[in-house]
């Protein structure tokens, strides 16, 4: 939706999609019907590790280039919070401000993606996976052996957040609002930024770098402006995921964690942003009543699993699978071709999986 | 996806339901043990140890029944922070016992501040500052830490064995600290030295020791080891394959059941390593043996012999209990009675009496070992000594103790 | 060797002149102002030793990893599952039988089995997608992972090598001469120097096998371009499958090699995983020379870190391959 449409007053609520303002309407009222575990644990969690998912899906999605340490971005924006804020542990905690703290800290997640991607920059399709995951191997390992500044194995802990007008943002509900905010900006703000001039030239040079190169484009300098945006998104999810956790440790970025990102950003469909946060429901849902379904120790093989099932049969995820069922079922409903309602025919939500390195 | 998420939570609300029907003449006690990754063996002693002393009290106390539900974590905090969320938010335990590593204990005491009316007791987690600095009013820790469990080790090392100077090999996080920090205190005090450059301190899940083996020092007269599990069995394999020939002292994990009992070929060498910790496999006391028995009767299919993890979970979950006891199973207010009564619990256990000190930490025996070749050819260790009653500050004063600083790679200094 | 001589004569003087000096440094007896500077000789010695026997381990690893992404353009990144399940299957095998070696030949034939199977039955369907085959990979590894996990359970294992191969040796070189003038003489792991032994066969193998036998011809020859060799008549999802097969086996012969050094638990599989990604990087995707140098920089980088830098040491061998990228990002010995 333009922004400038927005605001000039034209738009009129039927021009919306019906599904979108029912679900709107849905996480909007959400913890008013669910106790404060499922709006917490369940909700806020998986709307943080959707964001997260986000920034790599922007990166994957639009840019071809699958980067893994988009999870240390963010980690290293909660160290940060950790560092030169308030935590418990009594190892560096400078006490900043909590606006300058914050703003730091995204900078900070922002910096760090862009460094990885001013390394991978000129690398192509598996190589930025593999220099990407070395990259977040080697963070860990440097934040579990440095004792001065990041408290190597034990983390720090007692990470909270301000309390302003009056309201206890650590509880339950206030955080979801605040985790739903953030995740619904970003994922309006990654919308409407693949529609900009940049976001079409990113995925321009997805496809083909050579010809953009032609055409004058400088193709390494695009690419990282958009792991500093992609950083910029990842590094506010992670302020968000330490203020979750109150506790930050080298066990929050380990190798697990990272691939549990790319496997949620793939589950749910790396080619829309709406993706990454149905897989990180789906994730966060596997993993909390796993034990209830089905063993709770071999949750690593379900989710291993429906991961494998989902690239053989359904590479899209399951949004891609949605949009191949989803016409079927509309046979019924006469297509109505004004406001946009038709399929659109671009990459995004055709629904076919053209690799990102041919 | 509505309508999963719709499925999700019409079993949800069912689930609710019915733990609410049951909730009336129900105690909800969760147990949280690494059941997850490596550590997985470990946790599942330590539920066992659950077990057994929930038998004891045949799952029920001052007329209410007791209903144990598991949750698990991966020794990482993170994961037992989310394990202890859902068995305090979700399932709505009112007693829980746990965890089982060091880093997990001191994540766990910070969040049982954040939920005043629910008891935690420890597992067996023996980080020192769990207790020791900032202690949670909530977190009963019937068990030791890892400092005392170090408890007569130097001195028997300087006196007995007469070692001078030692090296240290131990694995960089806050439990070899807290260990090593326990066995060179005393060590220097009566005069040993152990240089700062003869410390080394290798990344956890290092599996290679042949370098640190070529970097130990040749002039010293014995090298502490402080590590656990499998880093124990590889270090020792290579380090005989090496052709080492100083004699060691062990850690509390260092020489136990699960190192000397590990398949491959049986290292004489490590007859006579002394090492020390809170229980002991061949301890000849009626107490001890009936739980060995018990043990070997209930869990055919567990250790040959229970690991200090079964141990710990048993007598705090026995802790607990014998509290519940006390309050005749009354948690109306919110556990307030319950917490009063394990502050002054005063009980026997398999190893000896346990109290509690003013910050909620054990006091209670320290067993000396070393290791022999037992009856068959396999190696156990042999109960030399028991250290009575040790407390977290060594029966110093506790401002004093704190001068002592926070444990790490450094301290104690003791050139 | 004389051709690169005469091309690069500034760089081979250098080279010969460092190999000179560190065999002087490895045979001679050390001045003290040399201990107080950097360490005793033994500390040196043992760290090189250690660091080259390393090199061979990875060297095995690495090499099927390499090989199978040269042809296939398939980064399998489900080879250190294979290294994992293949010390698995050896221990089993040997276990039972009572002989290592057995389990040796077990391991390679299993997992090559495996390797096989997943090629023609899986990756097949993919061909052309590398980012979905990569993506199978890794969902397999992490099943693999957790079953192998539920199986074999968290304990360690380690193998029981006959007699010959185990214990410690001494070797020709004087560690230090004491005071009263006895001469002490290094000690080494023999089981090392085995496995540096069989790392340089399996690479003469390969070598071998690439260069002087007609299907090393049509891998080399698909490496260079695969539509081509399909086109000149051979059965190349054949070739794919044989390759993928000997590349998983290779993993799992390394598995057994390397579970027997340093005990088998759950964990290696990504350690080694790891360690392939970056010995590739660094020596250049599909070249098996590439390997070789790059687990030689990468196994000395390891252990030197280990021995003189414990605390960041594991940090450096990510610092060489960042360097390496930053300067030639295929690698020092790859093509693009």
């Amino acid at each position: 939706m333009d922004i400038r449409r927005l605001f000039s007053g034209n738009v009129s609520i039927s021009e919306i999609h019906p599904a979108k303002i029912i679900l709107a309407v849905f996480l909007i009222a959400y913890p008013s019907f669910t106790s404060d575990f499922f709006t917490f644990q369940i909700g806020a969690y998986s709307l943080i590790l959707g964001t997260i998912a986000l920034s790599l899906m922007m990166l994957a999605g639009y840019g071809g280039m699958v980067s893994l340490a988009q999870m240390s971005a963010a980690g290293f924006s909660g160290y940060i919070m950790a560092i030169f804020g308030e935590n418990s542990v009594s190892v560096m905690g400078f006490g900043w401000p909590w606006w300058l703290t914050i703003i730091t800290a995204i900078l900070c997640g922002a910096l760090f993606s862009t460094i990885v991607g001013a390394i991978s920059v000129r690398t192509e399709g598996i190589y930025t996976i593999m220099i990407t995951l070395a990259i977040a191997v080697a963070f860990f390992y440097f934040v579990r052996q440095n004792y001065h500044i990041f408290n190597g194995f034990t983390g720090f802990a007692g990470i909270e957040p301000p309390k302003l007008f009056g309201i206890n943002w650590r509880d339950p509900v206030p955080f979801y609002y605040l985790t739903l905010f953030m995740a619904a900006f970003f994922l309006w703000a990654v919308f409407h930024c693949s529609r900009s001039t940049f976001g079409l030239g990113i995925q321009a040079i997805r496809d083909n770098p050579r010809r953009m190169r032609a055409l004058g484009y400088h193709v390494g300098w695009h690419r990282i402006t958009a792991y500093f945006f992609s950083g910029l998104i990842a590094g506010t999810a992670g302020v968000l995921l330490v203020w979750f956790n109150g506790r930050i440790s080298p066990g929050s970025i380990g190798v697990e964690v990272v691939i549990d990102i790319l496997v949620i950003a793939v589950v749910g469909g790396i080619r829309s942003p709406i993706g990454p946060f149905l897989g990180a429901i789906v994730f966060v849902l596997l993993e909390n009543f796993a034990i209830d379904l089905i063993d709770r120790e071999r949750f690593n093989t379900v989710i291993g699993l429906v991961f494998l099932l989902v690239v053989l049969f359904s590479p899209d995820g399951l949004l891609g699978l949605w949009n191949r069922i989803y016409p079927k079922i509309r046979f019924r409903r006469s297509v109505r071709t004004n406001g946009g309602r038709t399929q659109w025919d671009d990459s995004v939500s055709s629904g076919s999986f053209k690799t990102v390195n041919q | 996806m509505l309508v999963m998420l719709k499925k999700t939570m019409a079993t949800a609300l069912l689930l609710s339901l019915a733990n609410l029907a049951i909730a009336q003449g129900t105690i909800k006690m969760g147990a949280l043990a690494t059941l997850e990754g490596a550590f997985t063996v470990l946790g599942e002693d330590g539920m066992r140890g659950v077990k057994m002393a929930l038998n004891e009290f045949n799952y029920s106390v001052g007329g209410k029944k007791i209903q144990l539900i598991t949750g698990s974590s991966d020794a990482s905090p993170d994961s037992a922070i989310r394990a202890a969320r859902k068995l305090v938010e979700q399932d709505g335990v009112q007693v829980l016992v746990g965890p089982l590593s060091g880093s997990e204990g001191l994540a766990i005491k910070d969040y049982a501040k954040t939920k005043p009316n629910v008891t935690f007791v420890n597992g067996t987690s023996a980080a020192q500052d769990t207790t020791l600095r900032k202690p949670a009013e909530n977190f009963f820790r019937f068990s030791t830490d890892g400092a005392q469990w170090m408890a007569g080790l130097g001195e028997y090392a300087y006196n007995v064995k007469g070692y001078r100077s030692v090296a240290v090999l131990a694995e960089d996080y806050s439990f070899p600290y807290t260990q090593v920090f326990g066995f060179l205190e005393p060590f220097c005090r009566l005069g040993g030295k152990s240089s700062i450059d003869a410390r080394f301190w290798v990344p956890i899940g290092n599996k290679d020791y042949s370098s640190v083996i070529a970097a130990l020092p040749d002039d010293v007269d014995a090298i502490y080891v402080a590590l656990g599990g499998a880093d124990s069995v590889n270090f020792l394999t290579q380090y005989e394959q090496a052709g080492g020939d100083l004699p060691l002292v062990g850690g509390s994990i260092t020489v136990d059941q699960s190192v000397l009992g590990s398949k491959g070929r049986t290292r004489k060498f490590i007859i006579g390593t002394p090492a020390s910790g809170p229980i002991s496999d061949t301890w000849n006391d009626p107490r001890w043996n009936k739980f060995v028995a018990d043990y070997k009767k209930q869990f055919p299919d567990g250790f040959p012999s229970p690991s200090l993890f079964a141990h710990g979970y048993y007598v705090n979950t026995k802790a607990a209990l014998l509290g519940l006891q006390n309050v005749g199973g009354d948690l109306s207010d919110g556990g307030k009675k319950l917490r009063q009564s394990l502050s002054s619990l005063v009980f026997d256990t398999p190893t000896g009496m346990v109290s509690m000190d003013e910050r909620r930490n054990a006091i209670a025996d320290i067993f000396l070992t070393e290791v022999i070749e037992g009856p068959g050819g396999n190696l156990v260790n042999k109960t030399i000594e028991v250290v009575p009653q040790v407390s977290q500050t060594f029966g110093l004063q506790y401002e004093d103790f704190l001068k002592y600083g926070q444990v790490g790679r450094e301290n104690p200094r003791c050139e | 060797m004389l051709r690169f001589i005469e091309r690069h004569t500034f760089w081979a003087i250098i080279i010969v002149l460092a190999a000179a000096i560190l065999l002087l440094l490895i045979f001679s007896v050390w001045p003290e102002w040399l201990i107080s500077a950097i360490g005793r000789k033994k500390t040196f010695v043992i760290t090189l030793l250690n660091g080259i026997t390393l090199a061979g381990l990875y060297f095995l690893v690495a090499s099927g990893f390499t090989l199978v992404f040269g042809l296939m353009r398939n980064v399998n990144l489900a080879h250190g599952s294979m290294y994992l399940l293949g010390a698995y299957i050896g221990y089993e095998v040997s276990e039972r039988s009572g002989s290592w070696f057995l389990g040796l030949t077990a391991a390679f034939f299993a997992i090559a089995l495996s390797g096989f199977l997943l090629q023609t039955l899986v990756f097949r369907r993919m061909e052309k997608e590398e980012l979905r085959q990569t993506l199978v990979t890794i969902g397999i590894s992490i099943i693999a992972a957790d079953l192998m996990l539920a199986i074999w359970t968290g304990t360690t294992y380690q193998f029981t090598p006959p007699d010959w191969l185990w214990g410690s040796s001494v070797l020709p070189i004087i560690s230090v001469i004491k005071a009263s003038g006895t001469v002490i003489y290094l000690k080494y792991p023999i089981y090392r120097l085995t496995v540096l032994a069989v790392a340089v066969l399996v690479g003469i193998a390969l070598w071998l096998f690439l260069n002087r036998t007609k299907i090393g011809m049509m891998i080399r020859a698909g490496v260079n371009d695969r539509d081509m060799l399909s086109a000149s008549g051979v059965n190349i999802q054949l070739v794919f499958a044989i390759v993928f097969a000997i590349g998983a086996g290779l993993a799992g012969f390394a598995g057994v090699i390397g579970g027997t050094a340093l005990s088998i638990a759950p964990g290696e599989d990504i350690r080694y995983l790891l360690a392939s990604l970056i010995v590739v990087i660094v020596g250049g995707l599909g070249s098996v020379a590439g390997v070789a140098i790059g687990s030689l920089l990468i196994g000395l980088a390891e252990q030197f870190g280990l021995a003189y830098f414990p605390t960041y040491g594991v940090v450096l061998t990510f610092l060489i391959m960042v360097v390496v990228l930053a300067i030639r990002p295929q690698g020092i010995m790859g093509e693009r």
